[in-house]
């Protein structure tokens, strides 16, 4: 607010120094010109009055003469005054008016609206850079999770996508260039509540410059970071940044998995889900001859992943000797029906559109299907924009950049130990993974699974921790029971165990429960609420462990140990 | 030589010289305090207090705050002058004139520290 002020004082300085001048001029031209009173008498004009006079007319309000009537000497200098004070008027105002309207004040204006927004912000918030299709869903999802975020972005339009788009909580955007440090810490990059920076600009250098500030500045809070190529991987890990996603390979890893593995891709779309989406159903893909049109970065990696799985694999590019097509290239788009027909089309299985422009994806997969009615189609969309007509494609599978990106981000946001949980998972066989699948589709209902961290620690389970430090025995199968019926379950099941360094895939339920023992749940929403009996309420706990509800209160506690004395039992 | 600062410097220089001017005689006694003078002192004391506007180091806040109270004292002085003549029947009493001579009195202190601050960071620049 300060700034504001002493920048437009110091825009006004010379229509202030011209207003003053002409008022002090005119005001001393009627105290020294001669007047004369009702009775003809010579009479001089004192500064009070003259300061009465020029006020009212100066601003042309004029009251007329007073208090006698001029005479011709008063009246010429009046007119001088009229015109002098007039102009300067005009010239003060329209300096301020212009003054106000530069555009470097109104951005000043803006940044002092959002440093004031996010002083303002109460509990802890994400600062999400880069507003892009994987941005807005990450803040989408976040928001709709119950988290804040603060968004910064370089494009004014994706700025006023944010603030059109019908968020659960606000979300503060502001337009600036991420690369600053100046700018991360306007958004609040050094402020306790700042748990965590993601930077998903489109350029690797904004995004590792993001992550050693936040690194430098806020060292505790959790760093994601976007790397499309190896260098700049390499780069933003050299100084601990928590988790980096390359976009194309993290995508093109995704894609290959839903082909040669679909209940691993099912267990992991599954699992990474954001609030309020449907269950993804599983795939079939068939096993035999592939197309892929399209051979830039993602292509080049779904075809390395394709041919490890499956050995007959033709490509269709339309620049072959830029992007350093295999041998048996068929050169073309895909998009009309020769170039598909010599890839041999009819005979294949499926085929993938992987080109970066979803024009020519749609297109390819149209004029496939026309072909080729049986084929397993893989659709890439690269704008979120064109979400209504890939959906009315009707193909097997959409892969979404964003999306994908987003759901990982989010995943990682939610709960650290479910990466730990997907990295592990990603060593076993496609029957394990269709094994989970199965068993959480049994705790589930049309939702996605939800997933949630359980720590025998004294701050987030007090009531197991007691438990478990005053010695008593308590299995992984307890913690998971119903505490309206204990011989029941929660719709949930424990994905993973951390004990110490050691990690244990779906732990058995008679697991002995140690202190510091972190878990990871997946089940439905509600269960996690319940959960949250069983972490803190030491009554509901013992109901738990023993069957038996024990009276709470002090007086009842006494009651009871009286009663239970003579006869021995209980 | 910079223009701004010559300019600067003159403002702030003469409202303390005019202001002392006024100042200067008999406190009680009218006819040692110009209605003129005063006047004059008011207008550059403005002048001077907008020129030092906008200035955002820690001098320049300084050298505004002194200006604003030199401008307090004297608006003082002025509007006790203007009530005294105008509004109350007594016309100026020597009692009147010696509580508009040491308002404008305490503004020569504030301009002192004005000029003295001004010496100063000149002092320091040594160019």
């Amino acid at each position: 607010m300060n700034n504001i002020i002493f920048v437009l004082l110091r825009r006004l300085h010379s229509p202030l120094i011209v207003l003053i001048c002409v008022y002090a001029v005119s005001i001393l031209g009627f105290v020294l010109i001669p007047g004369m009173d009702d009775q003809g008498r010579p009479w001089r004009m004192d500064f009070f009055h003259a300061f009465y006079f020029v006020s009212y007319m100066g601003t042309t309000i004029g009251f007329g003469e007073i208090p006698y009537p001029f005479t011709d000497a008063q009246r010429m200098w009046a007119v001088v005054s009229i015109y002098a004070t007039v102009v300067a008027w005009l010239y003060g105002i329209g300096a301020m008016f212009s003054a106000l309207q530069n555009k470097a004040f109104q951005e000043l204006l803006t940044i002092n609206t959002f440093r004031r927004r996010i002083r303002r912000l109460h509990g802890p918030f994400y600062l999400i850079c880069g507003y892009g299709d994987t941005g807005s869903m990450l803040v989408k999802a976040l928001t709709e999770a119950g988290m804040q975020a603060v968004v910064v972005e370089i494009n004014e339009e994706r700025i006023n996508a944010l603030e059109l788009e019908d968020l659960n909580t606000y979300v503060p955007g502001l337009r600036a260039d991420a690369s600053k440090p100046e700018m991360l810490r306007l958004a609040g990059l050094e402020l306790e509540q700042c748990i965590g920076v993601v930077a998903l600009t489109n350029h690797d250098r904004v995004n590792l410059q993001i992550a050693i500030t936040s690194k430098l500045l806020n060292p505790g809070q959790l760093t994601i970071a976007r790397a499309e190529t190896d260098d700049a991987y390499q780069n933003i890990q050299s100084f601990g940044t928590e988790q980096i996603i390359n976009p194309f390979k993290t995508f093109a890893g995704r894609l290959a998995m839903a082909l040669h593995a679909p209940g691993m891709y099912l267990l992991y779309e599954w699992l990474t889900s954001v609030p309020h989406e449907t269950l993804t159903e599983p795939l079939y893909p068939k096993r035999g001859k592939w197309v892929l049109c399209g051979f830039g970065r993602f292509g080049k990696s779904v075809y390395e992943r394709l041919q490890e799985e499956w050995s007959d694999v033709r490509v269709i590019e339309a620049e072959p000797e830029i992007t350093g097509a295999p041998e048996d290239v068929v050169v073309g788009r895909g998009t009309e029906a020769r170039t598909l027909m010599e890839a041999g089309i009819q005979d294949a299985v499926g085929i993938v559109a992987g080109t970066n422009d979803d024009g020519n994806n749609l297109s390819i997969l149209m004029t496939a299907r026309q072909l080729n009615q049986d084929l397993f189609m893989v659709a890439r969309q690269n704008s979120r924009s064109n979400d209504a007509i890939f959906e009315a494609t009707h193909v097997d599978l959409i892969m979404r950049r964003g999306s994908i990106i987003a759901h990982k981000i989010f995943a990682l946001i939610q709960s650290p130990l479910l990466d730990v949980f997907l990295n592990l998972a990603k060593e076993h066989e496609n029957d394990w993974a269709n094994e989970v699948v199965s068993r959480l589709s049994g705790v589930l209902q049309e939702e996605p699974p939800v997933t949630w961290e359980l720590d025998i620690t004294a701050q987030d389970a007090p009531a197991l921790h007691r438990a478990v430090t005053a010695g008593e025995r308590l299995s992984v199968r307890d913690l998971y029971r119903d505490p309206r019926y204990r011989d029941e379950s929660l719709s949930c099941f424990p994905l993973l165990l951390r004990r110490g360094v050691e990690d244990i895939l779906l732990p058995d339920d008679a697991v002995e429960l140690k202190k510091g023992d972190r878990l990871l749940f997946a089940g439905q929403a509600s269960a996690r609420y319940m959960m949250e009996w069983i972490r803190g309420n030491q009554n509901v706990l013992s109901y738990i462990l023993t069957g038996e509800e024990h009276p709470s209160g002090y007086l009842w506690r006494l009651f009871y140990a009286r009663r239970k004395e003579p006869g021995g039992s209980g | 030589m910079n223009m701004e600062k010559v300019v600067f410097a003159f403002f702030i220089v003469f409202a303390l010289t005019l202001n002392f001017g006024f100042v200067l005689g008999d406190i009680s006694n009218p006819v040692h305090h110009n209605v003129y003078e005063l006047y004059a002192a008011i207008v550059v004391s403005i002048i001077a207090t907008v020129l030092k506007f906008g200035d955002r180091t820690h001098l320049g806040a300084v050298l505004l705050a002194t200006s604003l109270v030199a401008d307090l004292q004297l608006f003082a002085a002025a509007v006790i002058w203007a009530i005294v003549e105008q509004i109350s029947e007594t016309g100026l009493r020597p009692h009147d004139m010696a509580a508009i001579v040491s308002l404008a009195g305490g503004a020569v202190l504030a301009n002192v520290t004005s000029v003295v601050l001004l010496v100063t960071e000149t002092v320091m620049v040594r160019r």
